[in-house]
Order: C-alpha cells, then structure tokens, then sequence
C-alpha cells in the first residue's frame, strides 16, 4: 500500500530559534533505498533538519510523515522505535564502553524483556543476549573492526569512533539511516573506507540512507540524489549531476552572482 | 620518648596483639561496608542522570522510618518490607515527574539545588508521617558477639556486611550484564545519544531513583539496627561523600572499595593513633584522606579520567 510512497516526506516544515529562520517551508522526500545527499553552506539548516527529522527538534509549522503516517510530534526514542538510526556530527559514542558494548546498545529495542526478569531470572536473558550478540559480531565483521572490539570507545582514533558509531546506527537495523558528516574529520583513505561501507549498507541490506556531506567529491559519488539547502531554504534537489551545474547552487556556494561570474 | 617513636608505636601493639587487630579490621570492614552502601545510591543516580543527588542520605532515613513506623503499626515484617519497597519506587515515579522532569536540560548545579530541597522535603515529610523521636529497629539479629577463631566478632555487624556485599555484587553484574544495565550506563555517558537509540531517559531516571531508594532500604535498616532510626541517620550521606571521591563517582567498585578503606582507615587510625591526638579522629579522617585524593588523583581510584582532546 505504501511501496508506492517515500520512505519519508518532509512537507513545509519550518523551525525558528528565537529570530532566526533554521528552516523555512522545508519540503523533501526520502525515497525507499536511495542514497540521498543534504549539502549547503555552514549554517544553511542540514543538521537543523537531521535534528527534526530524528525528533530533538519539533517544526512550528509543517508536517513529517514516515511511511505515509504522521509522525511531526514524536519524541527521539519513538522516532528510533519506528526504526530510524542516525550518527552525530561529533561523534556520540559512549567513551568509557567498549566497542562491543557500544554496538551492543543499538540492540536495545530489539530487546525484549522487563526490568525484573533481567534481574533475577537469568536463562533467557542471557539467551537473548547470546543472539544479539551474534548479530552484532556480524556487523564487527562488516565494518572490519574486529581487532578492537574490547577497546573503550572513547580510547580510538576519530576516523575508526566515526566507524563505530555506524555500527551502532546499524545494529539497530533500522528502515532509514541518517548520517550527520559520516567522513569529516577523516583523512582520504578513511574516506574512502567510509564511502565503501555507506555503499556496501545500501546495496547489501537494503537500507535507505540520509547524509549530510560537505565533500562534493563524496556526494558525487554515493548519491542517488542531492538537496542543497541554503538559509534554511531548499534551493536545489535532484541527480548529482544536475545539481553540479545548478546555477543557485553556484551561487549559493561561490558566494557570487551567477550572471556576473 | 620522641615524637617519631610515638607515632610508631602503634606498629609494635599490631604485631605484639595480632587478634585485636584482626578485631579492628574487621570492625572496620563493617562500617565500610555500611559507607559503600550509602555510596552505590549515590553512584547509580550520578551514573545514569549526572545529578549529584544531595538527598540520598535522607532518602535512607526515609526508607528506615517508614519500615520502622509500619512495624510499629503491627505489620508482619516481610508484609512492612514490601510496603516500603512500593513506597520507595513511588516516591522515584513521583521525582521524576515533580523534579527531574520540569528541570530536564538544565545545568548541573540547578539540579543540584533540586536536591538539597527534596532532602528538606523529605525530611519534613518523614516527620509528620511517623514522628520525630528515635525508633528501635529489630531485625531479629541480637547486637553482640561471638568469638570466632580466637577473634572477636559482632553477629550484626557481620550480616550487614554480608547483606552489603550480596547486594554490591547483584548491582555490579546487573550494570555490566544486563540490558537494562547497558541503557543505565549509555543514558550516563551521552543523553542524546542514548535517545537516538530508543533509551527512554524517563523510565531509565524512574528506574535508578527507584534502585536507589532500595538501596536505601538495605542501608537504613543496617544502620538503623545499629544506632536506632533517628534523623541524625541523614547525615552519614555525609560520610558517603569522601567515599565517592576516593572511589570514583561513577564507579561501582569504587564505592565499595572507597568504603572499606575509609572504614578501616578511620577505626585503625582511631584505634593506634587515637590517644596521641585526645581522640576523635574517626570524625575527620575520612575528610582528610578525601582531600589529599583531590589533590593528587581527583577522577578517584576507579573513576573515568576526563580527557578532553583539544
């Protein structure tokens, strides 16, 4: 009933922190299985919108729908129960756990179980534990860090946290993906590690991925589709390549006047 | 004899009386223990929501006088458990929505200061529900002593130690095995985060309040059996405090190790080196010992060092 429809559909959404403008009459869809790219300027409203999309910030005016229903209002851990996983901008692991423990609380809602019975009834909590973490060694293997499972999160190198935190988005094997500036910071072959296993998520599971990107090189490459965002106004959506030669983008960007460049 | 001599001393009773050492040692390890359970509370609150919980030592008074006033009332004493159990997590659902929830987001310090006037509420409370005079609590577990391999050992003192490790070792596998302890200690270190993975923070807060006001149950049943259930019993949330420092605030092993160097510190100190002094050192040596840890190793023992990467 709803294959015919985007994954998610942002319509006319608007946030406002006290006089500025975030975002202005957003509209966008996220197509099911499609890689979509967010790119603009520093301050153009991506992470404002990644914000929205993952409940932290709630529109004063338009709506989200997810799956066709109506979903603006949620909370973040509703907006993860309806199965929608994301990465911060700087990294938000939680330091002192290690890598497996880290990977293991993205399996939290696929948990069940109440508070008493993990307490003091042990045999199928620990069952249950069993197969998380038999999942959850799969992705280790995915993503090739292996030798570092045991490590405390916050003990690794910036590129290889970046790299644990898609692990654990993904453990919670989630419908849609979004990933706040999955390779800034990194150096070109960690970049180039990142852009493989984003394409290798896509392709292998399925999974229909948001990212906020400021390497046009990158975008180019991973996208399906490209939204570029300015002032918090949506100036540009449509395949890498004709968003290349957008001449709002161009402006937007250079900082110049199209016609007199 | 020279002052050097003096303070060493004490050395030559230990090694000439080896069996009374034995005693203070273990006199020391009891009220240690009895130290790290105040502590845990105060850890299991910080750990998972960051709020120094100011209001734990009357939240043991509470938990003391309410099983004390249902027993007074003619309750059996499981039947008087239980009630106080039920009383502790309402009293955790009711934080949660009356203080923590209106205050979420804000700094530190604010919750803080929510603290410091739910212990005055508390307080307040406890004494128009049962009254202010001091109660006796029997458990049923005589206050005396029995000698054990030539030592002598005191039969309450030694199951409160016993319940007090029980109820550590449950905590600590608890934190580090199960699900439930997983979102306590992700809710700890990133809220928002935690959020993004489906971790409520409200039940999760409902949840360490509630463990915490148990807790509070063991400690104030173990220290009300001992010195009666009176409201002097708030202050050794006091004592708790260079526990913490010395352990670590985000450390269950800590706790329980801080506890039992600083019991067994203070009544060897007080014991050996108490006459040298007129006495009374077990009233400021664990502050002491605290302060020196600041200054040389302020995260505590067991305690996450900081590390800011600039």
């Amino acid at each position: 009933m709803s294959e015919g429809r985007p994954l998610l559909e942002v319509q006319g959404v608007s946030v406002r922190f006290g006089a500025l403008l975030a975002l202005s009459r957003v509209s966008l869809e996220i197509r099911r299985g499609e890689i979509l790219a967010i790119i603009g300027p520093n301050g153009a409203g991506k992470t404002t919108l990644l914000n929205v999309i993952s409940g932290f910030y709630h529109p004063f005016e338009g709506r989200l729908l997810f799956e066709g229903r109506d979903r603006t209002r949620l909370a973040p851990p509703d907006v993860a129960a309806l199965g929608i996983a994301r990465t911060f901008q700087n990294v938000a692991l939680f330091k002192g756990m290690s890598v497996l423990d880290n990977i293991m609380t993205g399996r939290l809602l696929k948990m069940r179980g109440s508070f008493l019975l993990d307490a003091v009834w042990f045999g199928p909590a620990r069952r249950q534990e069993l197969e998380h973490r038999a999942f959850v060694e799969r992705i280790i293997d995915f993503l090739e860090i292996q030798a570092i499972r045991k490590t405390p999160a916050g003990r690794l190198p910036y590129g290889l946290q970046k790299r644990v935190e898609l692990g654990r988005a993904l453990a919670a094997e989630p419908k849609l993906l979004l990933l706040d500036e999955p390779m800034a910071g990194m150096n070109v072959e960690e970049k180039e590690d990142m852009c493989r296993f984003i394409l290798d998520v896509n392709e292998e599971f399925g999974t229909t991925i948001a990212l906020i990107e400021h390497d046009m090189g990158v975008v180019m490459d991973v996208s399906d589709r490209v939204v570029v965002l300015d002032y918090g106004r949506k100036i540009a959506d449509g395949p890498p390549a004709a968003v290349r030669t957008d001449p709002a983008v161009l402006d937007a960007y250079l900082g110049v006047s199209h016609e007199v460049a | 004899m020279g002052p050097l001599s003096a303070l060493l001393a004490p050395f030559q009773d230990i090694v000439q009386n080896p069996t009374f050492f034995a005693e203070v040692l273990i006199g020391g390890v009891a009220a240690g223990l009895m130290y790290s359970l105040v502590a845990l509370g105060f850890v299991l609150i910080f750990k998972a929501s960051g709020v120094f919980n100011f209001a734990q030592g009357v939240m043991v008074l509470f938990a003391a006088l309410t099983l004390v006033g249902l027993m007074e009332r003619g309750l059996p004493v499981p039947a008087a458990l239980v009630v106080t159990a039920l009383v502790m997590v309402a009293l955790a659902v009711g934080i949660e929505r009356a203080v923590l929830r209106p205050l979420v987001n804000q700094a530190p310090i604010i919750l803080f200061m929510a603290t410091i006037g739910l212990t005055f509420f508390l307080e307040g409370f406890g004494e128009l529900l049962w009254g202010s005079n001091v109660k006796r609590l029997d458990v049923g577990i005589p206050d005396e002593s029995v000698k054990v391999a030539g030592v002598l050992v005191n039969k309450l003192e030694m199951t409160a130690a016993l319940t007090a490790g029980i109820l550590v070792a449950a905590l600590a596998v608890f934190f580090q095995r199960t699900r439930i302890g997983r979102a306590l200690r992700a809710v700890a270190d990133d809220h928002e985060a935690a959020l993004s993975l489906g971790i409520p923070l409200k039940t999760i807060w409902v949840i360490v309040w509630a463990v915490a006001g148990l807790v509070g149950i063991v400690a104030g049943i173990m220290w009300g059996a001992k010195s009666g259930v009176q409201f002097s019993l708030s202050l050794i949330a006091l004592k708790a405090l260079p526990v913490l420092i010395l352990g670590g605030f985000t450390s269950v092993p800590g706790a329980i190790v801080g506890g039992l160097i600083i019991g067994v510190g203070e009544k060897t100190a007080e014991v050996y080196w108490g006459p040298l002094v007129g006495g009374a050192i077990e009233n400021w040596f664990a502050y002491v010992l605290a302060l020196a840890f600041l200054l040389v190793r302020p995260q505590g023992l067991f305690g996450e060092r900081i590390i800011e990467r600039v």
